[in-house]
């Protein structure tokens, strides 16, 4: 269109701008492949260089050497992620569709409450949380990482859906209801199938969530190596003599990577998604 | 209650239904389920361990002892200080960065499908593993932006940027509000994409300038989701303890150290958990106040504007 039209100096402009607005939001990731290529010894004793001629892949072989469990952690990271958003996914499908379709008393109350819940994160209730995890018997397992995440994604969960769920028309819902379609049986059969686009957004911005916010429930609620996940994990290259930086930069690239994949596929979704939920009205 | 047995046919001669109302507590219990195990009762717990001077030895009654403690304290109103700058400096940047890249990104040029792409990597990944590599590079040894501002000739010696005071402080608001763009970008985005055309053409049938089009029209069109970013945005980095904690754990002496990461070290580094409990309540008082206060003033700002 017309309107959208840059000059020539002006298009100029918005690339110099786009591309420093992007080395801000890259650069730790360009540093860490750097630093992740170039063995330990030089990083440390020569002043710094932006090119070397020693690149080597060397730190990506090495780290599981130093690391045994890194493998561990990569897959630990993913499954609590995984969890966490099956889980929220379970809790907060219902949730949504009485928010966006039904009249019940309390009804702004309680979502009031719900997004009230943003207010706390774990840090705020950890030592309570503690305790109800201890008498759950759930510290030093899986649950300690997965609970407390679930119940801080609801909120957000429930949020998000209920914008998509009242997207879909109530027309197709009444007709499964007249044709005597029982609720349950309507949300399973007419509204989920419809919502799938939605739903999709919506996993996807819980696992967001919960891939990246397991550091603190990890460090808190649990110290058995095995299952703990890799932003904890990563803290193994700190030794007690020095920090094989290169190796954790390694390792840290090589455990994102399976997830950067799968939402490299998904972003289109997302982006699209957020544009639905985030102007409502 | 008679729900249609799953999978089975719906009857239409039997029907019996659950109320709408019953219907909807039905579908929203499991998540007030969750709320309530995970979020209030832990809430009123601390409430309570907040007039104890509880420890891993046990706990009693102490009245309002630790908060009379901390309100006497220079110190805790220093951090609360800090950490009110801390969250209005990092949400401002937030806003500002965000709002110039989602124009950006905005902009009708070849490669914006890819350029879109490319902000989203610190929202995808875990906080810890961004934060480690600003670690690295605030290292005054071999630490990139030492480096840098060495070949620039902007500083003599090698600089770490994370041992003094004030570097900081203002290095885990340049890692805050890093962490924090690539959201804010894109709802920003997603919001400049629903504004209508007509708007815009209307406007520029007018010979408006591309300036006057973006503060007349792009700005208070998506002047709500600005509004809820601002406050989402505040309240997590109010809270933010992972990006201080890997960078700096509140240090050094102090210079970082916000309510949340006193609350940490108060309550689980030294297992006071009566003087943390009163710490993250104040957290919680404060924050209440503040965002009750946000759409107190919104409210009034719309109103004498005349806005929906």
């Amino acid at each position: 269109m017309m309107i959208d039209r840059l000059t020539l100096l002006q298009k100029i402009g918005v690339y110099i701008a786009t591309f420093f607005f992007l080395l801000f939001i890259l650069m730790p990731f360009i540093e860490m492949i750097r630093v992740s290529l170039r063995p330990m010894s030089h990083l440390m004793t020569a002043d710094f260089t932006w090119w070397s001629e020693d690149f080597s892949l060397q730190a990506y072989r090495d780290m599981w050497v130093t690391v045994p469990l890194l493998g561990r952690y990569i897959f630990n990271s993913i499954f609590v992620a995984s969890a966490v958003t099956a889980i929220t996914m379970v809790v907060v499908i219902p949730a949504a569709y009485a928010y966006a379709r039904l009249e019940f008393p309390f009804k702004s109350l309680s979502l009031g409450g719900f997004l009230a819940v943003n207010m706390f994160t774990g840090a705020v209730l950890l030592i309570p949380l503690y305790r109800v995890l201890r008498s759950l018997s759930m510290l030093n397992t899986y649950w300690a990482m997965i609970i407390p995440g679930v119940a801080f994604l609801i909120p957000t969960g429930i949020w998000l859906l209920r914008s998509y769920l009242e997207k879909i028309p109530k027309e197709l819902e009444e007709a499964a209801y007249v044709d005597g379609a029982s609720r349950l049986y309507t949300l399973r059969r007419v509204v989920i199938p419809l919502a799938i686009p939605g739903l999709i957004v919506v996993g996807t911005a819980v696992f967001i969530g919960a891939y990246a916010q397991q550091f603190l429930f990890a460090i808190t609620f649990n110290n058995v190596r095995e299952i703990q996940p890799l932003p904890a994990g990563l803290y193994e290259f700190i030794g007690y003599q020095d920090v094989t930086w290169n190796e954790m930069m390694a390792a840290a690239l090589t455990g994102i990577t399976p997830v950067m994949i799968v939402f490299l596929f998904l972003q289109k979704y997302l982006v699209a998604g957020l544009t639905a939920g985030a102007v409502k009205e | 209650m008679t729900l249609v047995a799953e999978g089975a046919a719906p009857d239409r001669m039997q029907r019996r239904e659950l109320s709408e109302r019953a219907f909807a507590w039905l579908l929203i219990s499991p998540a007030v389920i969750f709320i309530l195990v995970i979020v209030v009762w832990p809430l009123a717990e601390t409430i309570r361990l907040s007039f104890t001077d509880a420890t891993l030895g046990g706990e009693n009654f102490v009245g309002i002892a630790n908060y009379a403690a901390l309100f006497s304290d220079p110190k805790f109103w220093q951090t609360v200080g800090r950490t009110f700058y801390w969250m209005v400096l990092a949400v401002s940047l937030k806003l500002i960065v965000g709002l110039i890249g989602a124009s950006l990104l905005n902009a009708a040029i070849p490669g914006k499908a890819l350029f879109r792409v490319l902000v989203m990597p610190p929202w995808v990944i875990p906080v810890a593993i961004g934060v480690i590599g600003w670690k690295w590079m605030y290292n005054g040894y071999f630490g990139l932006i030492s480096g840098l501002l060495q070949e620039f000739g902007l500083v003599e010696d090698r600089v770490a940027l994370l041992a003094t005071k004030t570097s900081a402080f203002y290095s885990a608001v340049v890692t805050d509000v890093w962490v924090g763009t690539p959201m804010v970008t894109l709802f920003f985005l997603a919001a400049m994409q629903g504004v209508s055309k007509d708007l815009y053409e209307a406007a520029w049938v007018d010979g408006a300038s591309r300036w006057y089009r973006f503060r007349r029209i792009t700005i208070p069109q998506i002047m709500p989701v600005i509004v809820s970013m601002a406050l989402l945005s505040a309240i997590w980095t109010f809270n933010s303890f992972e990006i201080i904690w890997i960078l700096t754990e509140g240090g050094p002496r102090g210079a970082t150290t916000t309510l949340i990461i006193d609350t940490y070290k108060v309550a689980i580094s030294s297992q006071r958990f009566g003087e943390g409990a009163a710490r993250a309540v104040v957290i919680v008082v404060l924050l209440a106040v503040f965002s009750l206060f946000y759409l107190w003033f919104l409210n009034r700002v719309n109103r004498h504007y005349g806005a929906k």
